[in-house]
């Protein structure tokens, strides 16, 4: 019964977690379903979001400036890993890599600016002294600061913005360069310019969720990020699974990878209540991720091969 | 409408698969030209497609255009005056988008794509239209998904895509070789009637002799990376399987001209 109701506790909290996470999520399927790349700044450009949201709000700057420049940065950082790519012909992966890396440094500045050391792993803004959109601290009351709310009116406005935008001329281009970069630039389209602005808003909503991630837990620390790739895939990956049948639109398959992170939070808060270790999440994490992403890939392969055989026994 | 000057290219140039595909093509065709490009494999033929659709650089010589000098531009600003169709049905189209939306992708080539819908009402009923031209029954399935179509309909949807803005050139890069004789039969007399419709300029790579004397006002045979044999008009109307034979093995300089060589 005490688990029940420690669990039940939990709930509003995982349910914040997996909002805000979702916002990150609909930036990973845009990336990795849509335009086929594997993007791993985002490790860094979450950490990014928070970090320029946090050092504009203690510096006095009004919170949705804050979140806006915290979106541009960003989408900055998408920039930098589409020139990569398309201008100097590395690898997407290694692209990502390579700006999540630089991200470490310069989230370290960001957040030490104005210090005499200039570096920090760490920023604090509590709710006390400013005015933030969302806190944890609220996530129990039943009132209009309560985060959810505002957490979802954003998410669902995401989605309606995007789903227009991708069903505009560019947003299809960009469809299509993921779908077939040979039939997208036969018809015309210059694949580097979708591909990196692919990158940018992905990115952008990344830094969003990182910026209200800081803001939810009061502070932005430098390694927030980590593994923030591996989330995002893991939120996209239990929405599709669970929804997949269920949703064509495509509206609804962004709201499924929010539902898939909310999902993924509620998992996590069940087995921490389990007894276990919140260090070991990570690898749970890792290995849920791996077995999804591999499930698919054996079906087509042997399934497909006992399929053949079947065929060849009856022909 | 097209023309190429002393084309040449080198693939892997100073390693040991060093690959001299195409020694110096020179080809002019003229408005509503129809020409069919039969050769070997290795002659050269889908190299010299490839440097006019710009998917990758040429070592040296000049393409143009519709008088447009085009050697320099990329692939993507290229295909405002190209349309193309591969011989990979998978290639053509998006597999995971609806077939109006690859229509409506292909009506914009060309265009700067803008914040303009990607498909409108008019476009639909448009495409419908079109879709039963080529007698697939595809044209109340505008909303499906084109990874669900076969291979014939691929091509012939393709086919349509590479049209639907009427090109300056139209590119076919053995478009049939993929299919079953019926469906390759059904695709290429689409083509032809799109092509005699629009009045197209039209370069079309083809492994089938039959198919390269049946089709278009010209008949281009390549060899070794060179244009061989170039013939037109008259004289292309009466050619023959075995005349086409007696032309390649002089042009060669070999004996080994058999059907074997050039398939058929």
């Amino acid at each position: 019964m005490d688990f029940l109701t420690a669990l039940l506790r939990a709930m509003p909290g995982a349910v914040g977690q997996g909002l805000i996470w979702g916002i990150m999520a609909i930036g990973v399927y845009i990336t990795f379903r849509i335009l086929d790349v594997a993007d791993l700044t985002v490790d860094g450009s979450l950490a990014t979001g928070g970090a320029v949201c946090v050092l504009l709000t203690v510096n006095g700057c009004n919170i949705w400036i804050a979140v806006l420049c915290a979106i541009l940065a960003g989408m900055l950082a998408g920039l930098v890993t589409g020139l990569f790519h398309t201008l100097c012909g590395i690898p997407a992966i290694l692209s990502g890599i390579l700006t999540q890396l630089a991200l470490y440094s310069i989230n370290l500045r960001i957040m030490g600016f104005g210090t005499d050391a200039g570096t920090k792993a760490s920023l604090a803004v509590s709710v006390n002294d400013f005015d933030l959109l969302v806190s944890s601290r609220y996530i129990r009351d039943v009132a209009l600061n309560n985060p959810i709310l505002l957490l979802a009116v954003i998410t669902a406005a995401l989605i309606a913005v995007l789903y227009w935008f991708f069903g505009r001329e560019l947003g299809s281009a960009l469809r299509a360069t993921g779908a077939n970069p040979n039939m997208a630039r036969a018809q015309g389209i210059n694949t580097n310019f979708t591909t990196v602005l692919g990158l940018m808003v992905s990115n952008g909503l990344v830094a969003l969720s990182g910026a209200l991630l800081a803001q939810y837990q009061g502070s932005s620390t430098i390694d927030m990020g980590r593994g923030a790739i591996v989330i995002g895939l893991a939120a996209v990956i239990i929405g599709e699974v669970i929804f997949s049948k269920l949703f064509h639109n495509f509206a609804l398959k962004l709201l499924s990878a929010v539902i898939g992170a909310i999902i993924y939070y509620v998992v996590i808060q069940f087995v921490l209540r389990l007894g276990l270790d919140t260090n070991d999440l990570k690898l749970l994490t890792a290995l849920v991720v791996a077995v999804f992403l591999a499930v698919p890939y054996w079906k087509g392969r042997y399934f497909s091969k006992s399929a053949k055989k079947e065929a060849g026994r009856h022909a | 409408m097209l023309e190429v000057k002393d084309l040449r290219k080198t693939f892997n140039t100073g390693t040991i698969n060093e690959k001299v595909a195409l020694k110096g093509v020179s080809l002019t065709l003229e408005e509503g030209d129809f020409a069919t490009v039969i050769g070997g494999n290795g002659a050269g033929k889908s190299t010299l497609l490839n440097l006019v659709a710009g998917v990758y650089p040429a070592d040296s010589g000049t393409i143009s255009i519709g008088g447009q000098d085009v050697t320099r531009l990329p692939e993507h600003k290229r295909a405002a005056l190209i349309g193309r169709v591969f011989q990979d049905p998978m290639m053509g189209t998006a597999a995971t988008m609806q077939i109006e939306e690859n229509l409506a992708l292909a009506a914009r080539r060309g265009q700067p794509r803008s914040l303009r819908p990607g498909i409108t009402k008019a476009e639909r009923e448009q495409y419908r239209e079109l879709l039963k031209i080529l007698d697939l029954d595809l044209e109340d399935r505008l909303t499906t998904k084109v990874g669900l179509l076969s291979g014939g309909q691929r091509q012939a949807l393709t086919l349509l895509m590479a049209t639907l803005k009427k090109p300056k050139l139209l590119l076919l890069d053995e478009h049939t070789a993929a299919l079953d004789p019926k469906t390759a039969a059904k695709v290429l007399s689409t083509t032809e009637k799109i092509v005699q419709q629009d009045h197209l300029t039209t370069l079309m790579i083809t492994h089938n002799m039959r198919d390269a004397i049946a089709h278009g006002n010209r008949l281009i045979m390549m060899y070794d990376g060179r244009i061989v044999v170039d013939v037109s008009g008259e004289e292309k109307k009466k050619l023959t399987v075995e005349q086409l034979l007696a032309l390649f093995s002089r042009a060669s300089g070999s004996d080994e001209a058999d059907d074997k060589l050039l398939l058929s």
